[in-house]
């Protein structure tokens, strides 16, 4: 099966382009992206600052249900065009790597279907390699984990 | 025992990458490949070295030569890697596509 959400990642350079089609007006796409509550559903994550304006800073994280901290970011949003476009720095600071800059493009195909494309500048093509590995190391931890709660059980 | 290397250290360098260019377009021997860089034939021997172990590349014995090829599976591997990556945004776009959808109908 083909995969909506297409990654364009050229060897050895430091951007990542991800782009993505939507069965959505771009107005509504871009709502998703503006409005503290639909993005935390749909990011499935809590936000603990969200300011949706020029220079506004956000940060989100994402706990377990025993509490234990799995994901966390932060970063400021510097601008944007409303259904058009969003700049915005981002930072997975559980992660410690350096900030990430993030061009947003929002695009109508038709009056029912729309585009997102996100461009990702990274410090360096290592760092984006990093990243690129993480959710298949987060895949092999929570296997791991899972595997450490049936032996714990056993036991 | 040679351990296995980092797929992905292994091609965060350029001469490596340069390597990998090079046989994509044809099967070469050592000689044929230090040839299309500056450095001393061991630096480009251990390159070659590094490459097999990660298995992107492979010998092929040509009578007294050993050529190298790109092994493709290897560098499907290093698309494998971003396969997890794009899942994890594919799950996303996904909830938001359903959330928006339902959140349109109820406006």
């Amino acid at each position: 099966m083909e995969h909506k959400t297409k990654i364009i990642a050229e060897e050895g350079k430091q951007e990542l382009l991800i782009t993505r089609e939507f069965d959505l007006p771009v107005e509504s796409l871009f709502t998703a992206y503006k409005d503290k509550e639909l993005f935390e559903k749909w990011m499935g994550t809590n936000l603990l600052q969200f300011e949706f304006k020029e220079y506004g800073n956000y940060h989100f994280e994402t706990r377990s249900p025993k509490g234990d901290l799995m994901f966390s970011g932060k970063g400021a949003f510097h601008t944007y065009i409303p259904n058009e476009m969003i700049v915005r720095t981002f930072e997975m600071d559980v992660f410690s790597l350096p900030p990430q800059l993030e061009f947003l493009n929002f695009k109508a195909l038709t009056g029912e279907t729309s585009k997102l494309t996100m461009h990702i500048i990274f410090k360096s093509p290592e760092i984006r390699d990093e990243l690129l590995k993480k959710p298949f190391a987060i895949g092999l931890d929570m296997a791991h984990n899972r595997l450490e709660n049936i032996l714990r059980k056993i036991n | 025992m040679k351990l296995r290397r980092d797929v992905f250290q292994a091609i965060a360098d350029p001469t490596r990458r340069g390597i990998i260019s090079l046989v994509a377009l044809q099967a070469l021997t050592p000689t044929a490949i230090a040839e299309n860089f500056d450095y001393s034939r061991q630096t480009i021997s251990k390159h070659i070295q590094i490459l097999t172990e990660c298995e992107l590349l492979e010998q092929e014995q040509n009578g007294r030569e050993i050529y190298y090829h790109l092994n493709p599976k290897g560098m499907k591997d290093i698309a494998d890697f971003i396969e997890p990556f794009r899942n994890l945004w594919d799950d996303r776009f996904d909830k938001l596509e359903t959330l928006m959808k339902k959140h349109q109908s109820k406006s």
